[in-house]
C-alpha cells in the first residue's frame, strides 16, 4: 500500500528577520512553482504564543514536513501549545539549510536529508 | 506585549479544479504579501498533498475561476462560512485590498507591531530544577499541576531578553527569535553545554544553585537550602548579576529600568522559592 503524502507546511517568520529572506523567498517560490498543494502560515512564533488551535491541527494531520527553523525550536514551540509534533514530523531549517536543499526534502517522495524533529 | 489573540484570517488560494492556475511570478508574489501581513494561506493545487484540517470558522477563497465568476461553495456541515471571489485582473495590491476588505473590522497581529518573544523549553533537556521560575521576576513561569515547570505568561516577556535561559544549567531554554545558538533552538554539543555552565556560575549569585541542589533531594542539599541568606543580600546580588548581563549587551537596557521595586522583588523571590520547594517537595 503506498504510503500517505506528507502534509507541507512552510513558516514564513515574517515577525522577526532571523531567517535570512533569500532562502524563505526561494523556498516558496519553488513550492509554489511545484504545483504542490501547501499550507503556509505568516510565523509559528506568533501563533504558539497565543495557542492558536491551527497547531492542533496541523500536528493531527498525518504526516507532517515543516520548513521553518531549527528543529528542537519548532518542536519546542508546538508542544508548548499543548500541540506535540508526531515523532515522524520532519523539520527543514531555513536558518542553516539552502532552498534546495530544503525544497528537494519537502517535495522528495521519501525526505532523506530532512532532520526528524 | 500580546494585543490581543484573534486568529488571522485563512485565505485559501485555489487552483485546482474548475480553476485556473496562476501565472508562477504572480502566484508567489500574492502568497508572501499575504504572508508577510499576517494572513494564514493554504495553496490549494491538484497536485497530491493533503490540506490542513478546516477548524477554522471562516474561509477566503481566491482564484481565477471561468467567466470571473466565482463558484458559491458552501460547507457540509455549516460550520464553516466560505467566501469565494474571482481574482482576475488583480494585481498584488489589489489582491491583497480584497482579503483586508473581506477580514473587515476583524482584529488581528500584524508583522512588525509586535515581536512574538518568549521562552521555550525543551522538555527533552529540561530537569524540573526550577532555576528559571526562582530567576525571572516577571512571572513568565509557573508550576503546572503535576508540578512541572512551563511558561504560562508568554506576554509578561521583555522583548530580547534571554537572561533565563543563561541560568538554565541544562541549556532547556530557547528563543526561537534570537540570533545565536544554542539559545535559538540549535543543537546544544557538550562544548556549549559546558560553556554555559559556567556562565551560569555566575548567576548562581541569585540563588540559583540552591534549588538546583534541592532537585537532588538529599539530605544536604535541604539542609543546605534551608539556609536562608539575607534579604538584602539577596537583592543586591540579583541586581549585579543583571547589571552585568546588561553590561554585556545580553539583555537590553531597559529590562533594568521595567524591574519591580526591591520590595517586590523580595516578594517575588519569596513566591518563587514556596513554588518551587512545593513543586519539587510534591515530586518526592
Amino acid at each position: 500500500m503506498p504510503e500517505s503524502p506528507s502534509t507541507l507546511l512552510y513558516c514564513r517568520c515574517a515577525y522577526a528577520q532571523v531567517v535570512p529572506s533569500g532562502v524563505k523567498n526561494e523556498v516558496l517560490q519553488r513550492l509554489c512553482d511545484s504545483g504542490a498543494s501547501f499550507e503556509s502560515v505568516s510565523d509559528l512564533c506568533e501563533m504558539a504564543a497565543h495557542r492558536d488551535p491551527r497547531l492542533t491541527a496541523l500536528a493531527s494531520c498525518g504526516k507532517l514536513r515543516i520548513a521553518a527553523c531549527y528543529p528542537r525550536a519548532v518542536k519546542g514551540l508546538f508542544q508548548q501549545a499543548g500541540a506535540p509534533l508526531p515523532e515522524d514530523t520532519e523539520v527543514l531549517n531555513m536558518r542553516t539549510q539552502t532552498a534546495v536543499e530544503i525544497t528537494e526534502a519537502l517535495l522528495s517522495s521519501d525526505s532523506a536529508t530532512a532532520l526528524t524533529a | 506585549m500580546i494585543t490581543h489573540t484573534h486568529r488571522p484570517l485563512r485565505v485559501v488560494l485555489y487552483e485546482g479544479q474548475g480553476a485556473i492556475a496562476l501565472p508562477a511570478e504572480a502566484r508567489t508574489k500574492v502568497m508572501m504579501a499575504l504572508l508577510d501581513k499576517g494572513y494564514a494561506v493554504t495553496r490549494a493545487s491538484n497536485g497530491g498533498t493533503p490540506a490542513m484540517p478546516h477548524d477554522d470558522r471562516s474561509l477566503l477563497v481566491l482564484g481565477l475561476f471561468p467567466d470571473q465568476t466565482a463558484p458559491q461553495i458552501e460547507d457540509a456541515t455549516g460550520q464553516v462560512k466560505i467566501e469565494t471571489r474571482d481574482i482576475s485582473g488583480l494585481d498584488v495590491e489589489g489582491i491583497l485590498a480584497l482579503v483586508e476588505k473581506n477580514r473587515g473590522t476583524t482584529t488581528m497581529n500584524e508583522p512588525g507591531k509586535w515581536k512574538p518573544w518568549f521562552p521555550v523549553i525543551d522538555y527533552t533537556r529540561c530537569t524540573n530544577c526550577m532555576q528559571c521560575l526562582s530567576f525571572c521576576l516577571f512571572d513568565v513561569y509557573g508550576v503546572s499541576s503535576d508540578n512541572k515547570i512551563q511558561v504560562q505568561n508568554n506576554d509578561n516577556c521583555k522583548t530580547n531578553c534571554p537572561a533565563c535561559s543563561r541560568v538554565c544549567p541544562e541549556v532547556a531554554i530557547m528563543f526561537p527569535k534570537y540570533q545565536q545558538g544554542p539559545i535559538n533552538g540549535d543543537e546544544v554539543n557538550a562544548t556549549e553545554a559546558g560553556r554555559e555552565k559556567i556562565k551560569v556560575d555566575i548567576s548562581s549569585l541569585l540563588g540559583g544553585d540552591i534549588y538546583s541542589a534541592l532537585k537532588d533531594r538529599s539530605a544536604a542539599a535541604k539542609s543546605r537550602f534551608s539556609k536562608e541568606r539575607s534579604p538584602d543580600k539577596a537583592l543586591d546580588e540579583r541586581k549585579k548579576c543583571l547589571t552585568k548581563l546588561v553590561g554585556d549587551g545580553f539583555i537590553p537596557a531597559d529590562v533594568l529600568a521595567s524591574l519591580p521595586s526591591p520590595d517586590e522583588i523580595l516578594r517575588k523571590a519569596a513566591q518563587a522559592k514556596a513554588r518551587a520547594e512545593a513543586a519539587l517537595a510534591a515530586q518526592g
